[in-house]
């Protein structure tokens, strides 16, 4: 339904059109936000908060300085979601699927699930020391707990009358996951993980800011105890840019694999 | 094949704690090739009997047997199409007409031919892209169709298949039903609400009643067969019959 404009806007070539008409709309987008964004820098007048032209100049700027740090964080963030994600699929459809499990496991899960998994932050870097392991084990923990959740209410929500038609053919458990439940469920997955890739660049930058020497988080908060408001503010956009990425990846993935849903 | 029923009762427990009759004490032979219409108000254990002779569950007593062996799971010459068609919305037109040869494991060339030929059959090649949600009601329906084709079955079951459909597209489909079942010859048992439907397309006719489920009448129907048969005076003779039987179960 999101597409509706894009299809019915000209019969001749709707895929041109349709084209232009899907960058129009990022356009405007895009300079709605740069408009707030300006205005506020206009309106603070602080060395804090730069005007987004000159923000871009430090971006570019500080680019190659950030290089390491960048791809830091990103490592502890891909491999975090790849975690949560391997670990939470199987375990939120097992728990939607057999009700024995789902009984015995959903309190443990509602006394877990609420929460917040960043106060563990601190028993993690007393096991774990200050280098990417703490930080990778509580944003797994985070995603995890997202995945498990709504895994499990997507596994449950499959009609029953779905998994029989697969029965009925003969199917074996392994043709009910192949045919039915994963692809099922798959696009709550892509929800889930886009909701999740925000809270967990929100958990990165909290952990790298309190413990260790590298990563996006510790450049910005290194920057800011320098009182060096422009770099700071490179490494805020990097953080910014890393999170776009993360989203991006998953909405076109959710685009390619779930093309039935449209 | 064969299909014999003695005695089948079925209890679900219900939601007190008591237990529900679904299906009590009943009885029916299925002869080879013969197609069974089964008619009944909601309640009476249509669906329940269904699922019994997918194999998807078992009676709480009595037996079902299948070319006379018990049947405990699903065959895999039986086809059932449910309610809702059973089609797979993540899956296009190919690939849900293809699940039951895929789940059986019959191999390529062999699985693509008849999947293209039952799709073929009912009318739908050229749709092999599209996906189940951007098909109508009708075509949904025979792609449901296609997927029981593909397979070769010998037993086609079927819950209410043409209920969602407008009049003018069940006569078109039950001829495509008859149709496929003079040129295969399976066994067949159609649960349907619609009288006519019942008529058409069952050479016998159950009439049930229901709470509990049981048969209230069988009706012999052996001119049926022809697409003519529907204006033939005896037609809705069967009709009023059929008709009669279900006023009769529904007083007691």
């Amino acid at each position: 339904m999101a597409r509706i404009g894009s299809r019915s806007s000209n019969s001749r070539s709707p895929r041109t059109s349709g084209a232009l008409w899907h960058v129009l709309c990022i356009a405007v987008s895009v300079a709605f936000v740069v408009a707030g964004w300006w205005l506020s820098a206009l309106a603070l007048n602080t060395p804090a908060l730069p005007t987004p032209d000159v923000a871009l100049g430090l971006f570019v700027q500080f680019a190659p300085t950030m290089g390491p740090d960048f791809a830091i964080s990103f490592g502890r963030i891909a491999v975090s979601l790849l975690i949560g994600t391997v670990l939470g699929v199987p375990a939120g459809l097992w728990l939607g699927q057999s009700s024995r499990a789902g009984q015995l496991l959903t309190p443990a899960l509602y006394i877990l699930y609420p929460l917040p998994k960043i106060v563990l932050l601190p028993i993690l870097l007393v096991l774990l020391g200050l280098g990417s392991e703490p930080k990778i084990a509580l944003i797994s923990l985070t995603v995890f707990f997202q995945v498990v959740v709504v895994m499990r209410d997507a596994a449950k929500n499959i009609p029953e009358q779905t998994i029989l038609s697969v029965r009925s053919l003969g199917g074996s458990r392994w043709d009910e996951w192949r045919h039915v439940i994963l692809p099922a469920t798959l696009p709550d997955l892509f929800t889930t993980l886009r909701v999740s890739s925000a809270i967990a660049i929100a958990v990165l930058f909290f952990a790298e800011a309190i413990a260790g020497s590298t990563g996006i988080g510790y450049f910005i908060m290194n920057s800011w105890a320098m009182v060096n408001y422009p770099r700071m503010f490179a490494g805020i956009i990097a953080l910014a840019l890393l999170g776009v990425i993360v989203y991006e990846a998953f909405d076109l993935a959710e685009r390619r694999l779930t093309r039935w849903k449209r | 094949m064969n299909l014999s029923f003695s005695h089948v009762t079925v209890d679900y427990p219900a939601t007190d704690g008591t237990l529900l009759r679904a299906l009590d004490d009943f009885s029916l032979d299925v002869a080879e090739g013969e197609p069974v219409a089964i008619i009944g108000p909601s309640g009476c254990g249509k669906s329940t009997l269904l699922r019994l002779t997918a194999g998807l569950m078992s009676p709480t007593s009595g037996q079902v047997m299948a070319d006379g062996a018990e049947l405990r799971e699903p065959r895999k010459a039986t086809a059932y199409i449910l309610q809702d068609f059973g089609l797979l919305p993540w899956k296009n037109v190919y690939a849900n007409a293809e699940l039951g040869l895929r789940i059986h494991k019959v191999a390529e060339p062999e699985r693509g031919e008849r999947t293209r030929a039952a799709l073929e059959a009912v009318g739908l090649s050229g749709f092999e892209h599209s996906f189940p949600n951007q098909l109508s009601g009708g075509m949904q329906q025979r792609l449901a169709l296609a997927r029981a084709m593909a397979l070769d079955v010998d037993l086609l079951l079927m819950d209410e298949p043409l209920s969602a459909l407008d009049a003018l597209l069940r006569e078109e489909l039950q001829n495509t039903l008859l149709n496929l079942w003079q040129q295969r010859g399976h066994s067949q048992i159609l649960v349907t609400h619609s009288i006519e439907e019942a008529v058409f397309l069952g050479r016998r006719i159950v009439v049930m009643a229901p709470r509990p489920g049981r048969v209230v009448a069988q009706i012999s129907n052996p001119e049926m067969g022809s697409v003519e048969y529907r204006n033939d005076p005896l037609f809705f003779d069967r009709c009023r019959q059929v008709r009669a039987a279900l006023a009769e179960g529904g007083e007691r």
